[in-house]
């Protein structure tokens, strides 16, 4: 027996921002893994995860590979969703809503605008406030923080840079967002304004971060996270949750890695907790110098 | 009174912020040294099968159903409703729940996230309408003898309450409505 939403109830309305904001809200604390086919979801659902991001290829192996990186097949991600029963969430090239609307269509829980693919758009984002199933985007800094929201994404997640097991580009990217967001609680009203003009974002936003102390939605991380500290680290510095791509599949064991992550990402304050879940996992993946990228991911989405 | 919220994974941040407005001492609970210092428990929204086996993962499963056999007060928002309920439907072989509120749970049962709503419920017991925010919720199928229903959507239970335990399908953190929260903690003070 399914369950339907009574009319006779006073107003039950989907897609509202307040339901895309809540389920990143329940994901708060948990570990979304990147997976290609059912097999690498039930591990990484048995390892604890709170939502699979479903794939064609890894970042490591995008990045190998080169091309155009798309959409994924919906049959496989079709194959993912039967596979588990934890949200399930899938990536559109920036600025593809053609590709959103099939993924809305094949009612996965969350859709990336993701830098990972190849962009579609040199210039503008989806209008992510035309759909009903959520969006998260990456971003740098507060500004391109802002202007996602701004277009209607219900989740942030520090960019970094995919697929290179370094997370240094992740760590640039959260203290960039969440520093600006202190000195930005420090700005008088007049201030506010010279920001606002900075960070290329609507006003409002920025008033209210100056106001609230942080974004008006969740902000998880992604990009380089390889190791339970890893995770430690980005939950330390005020990540909410963290993405883990080709940091679980790449490497030795992804089902005890992908475990002890989700262990370090509960217990990120603790450290004699942190130290047990990091013994005996074997080699993370090999990881990327950034200096050595021809291409920096990151860079994609304006 | 010291009210923990249960804090392996999920919506921890809000509930601790909506108990602090209800004039609580309010806790994150992720150890059982922690547990041992509340007075009561919530059990947030977020993903039930990652809570369950991080239960199992950090020894906390056993002293908390202790607890709960003991009476503590417990609130279950969500995924909390079904590590409470007496049995689960539509959820992974594997996962395990404290049998304390005697009822069925179906996981997801509006469906997937783009069948997530929000809606004002009646509940019994309060003045005005409590405005739900359903999130991949589950719903109610059956209810026990000694199981209050105190709000359902169409002929769906999606607040139930038995003795201490109170057990909501929606977001009562969400809303920005404490009168949940009062009631749990007036609950939790008897």
């Amino acid at each position: 027996m399914s369950a339907t939403p009574d009319p006779s109830v006073a107003g039950p309305e989907t897609g509202t921002m307040l339901v895309k904001r809540g389920l990143a809200e329940m994901l708060a604390g948990g570990v979304i893994m990147d997976v290609v086919d059912p097999d690498q979801a039930r591990i990484a659902e048995d390892a604890g995860a709170v939502a699979v991001m479903a794939l064609e290829r890894v970042p490591a192996d995008i990045r190998r590979d080169g091309g155009v990186a798309r959409m994924s097949d919906p049959e496989m991600i079709e194959g993912i969703k039967a596979a588990v029963t934890i949200p399930v969430m899938a990536k559109a090239r920036i600025g593809h809503f053609v590709e959103a609307q099939i993924l809305e269509a094949l009612g996965v829980d969350y859709v990336d605008e993701s830098e990972v693919l190849t962009p579609a758009d040199e210039a503008h984002h989806i209008d992510k406030w035309a759909f009903t199933v959520p969006f998260v985007c990456g971003a740098t800094n507060l500004g391109e923080a802002l202007r996602r929201i701004s277009e209607g994404a219900a989740m942030i997640r520090s960019k970094g840079e995919a697929g290179t097991g370094n997370i240094v580009e992740a760590v640039r990217h959260l203290r960039s967002i969440l520093g600006d967001i202190r000195k930005l609680t420090q700005a008088d009203s007049a201030e506010v304004f010279e920001w606002a003009k900075r960070l290329q974002a609507p006003l409002p936003l920025v008033q209210e971060v100056a106001a609230t102390g942080k974004l008006p939605v969740p902000m998880f991380c992604a990009g380089g996270i390889a190791t339970p500290a890893d995770a430690g680290l980005v939950m330390q510095l005020g990540a909410e949750a963290v993405f883990v791509g080709s940091g679980i599949f790449k490497s030795d064991d992804p089902a005890a890695r992908a475990k002890a992550i989700v262990e370090a990402t509960t217990h990120f304050g603790d450290p004699t907790i942190l130290a047990k879940v990091s013994r005996g996992l074997g080699d993370a993946m090999p990881g990327l110098e950034i200096g050595g990228l021809d291409t920096k991911l990151a860079d994609r989405g304006w | 009174m010291k009210v923990g919220v249960l804090a392996l994974q999920g919506a921890v941040d809000a509930h601790l912020r909506a108990l602090g407005r209800c004039g609580a001492d309010a806790v994150a609970v992720k150890t059982a040294e922690a547990l041992d210092g509340v007075d009561a428990l919530v059990l947030p929204g977020g993903e039930s099968t990652t809570m369950s086996m991080l239960l199992d993962r950090f020894e906390l499963r056993a002293p908390l159903a202790e607890r709960l056999a003991d009476g503590m007060a417990a609130f279950g928002t969500c995924a909390g409703m079904i590590l409470l309920a007496a049995e689960v439907l539509d959820g992974r072989a594997d996962q395990r729940s404290f049998g304390v509120l005697d009822v069925a749970v179906r996981r997801n049962a509006f469906g997937r996230q783009v069948d997530s709503f929000e809606a004002d419920l009646a509940v019994a017991g309060l003045d005005g309408p409590f405005h739900g925010v359903f999130i991949r919720a589950p719903v109610v199928e059956r209810v026990g003898r000694d199981v209050e229903v105190l709000a359902s959507v169409g002929a769906a239970p999606v607040l139930c309450r038995q003795g201490r335990v109170l057990a909501s399908a929606f977001h009562p953190e969400l809303s920005g409505d404490d009168r949940l929260h009062e009631l749990f903690c007036r609950l939790a003070e008897r």
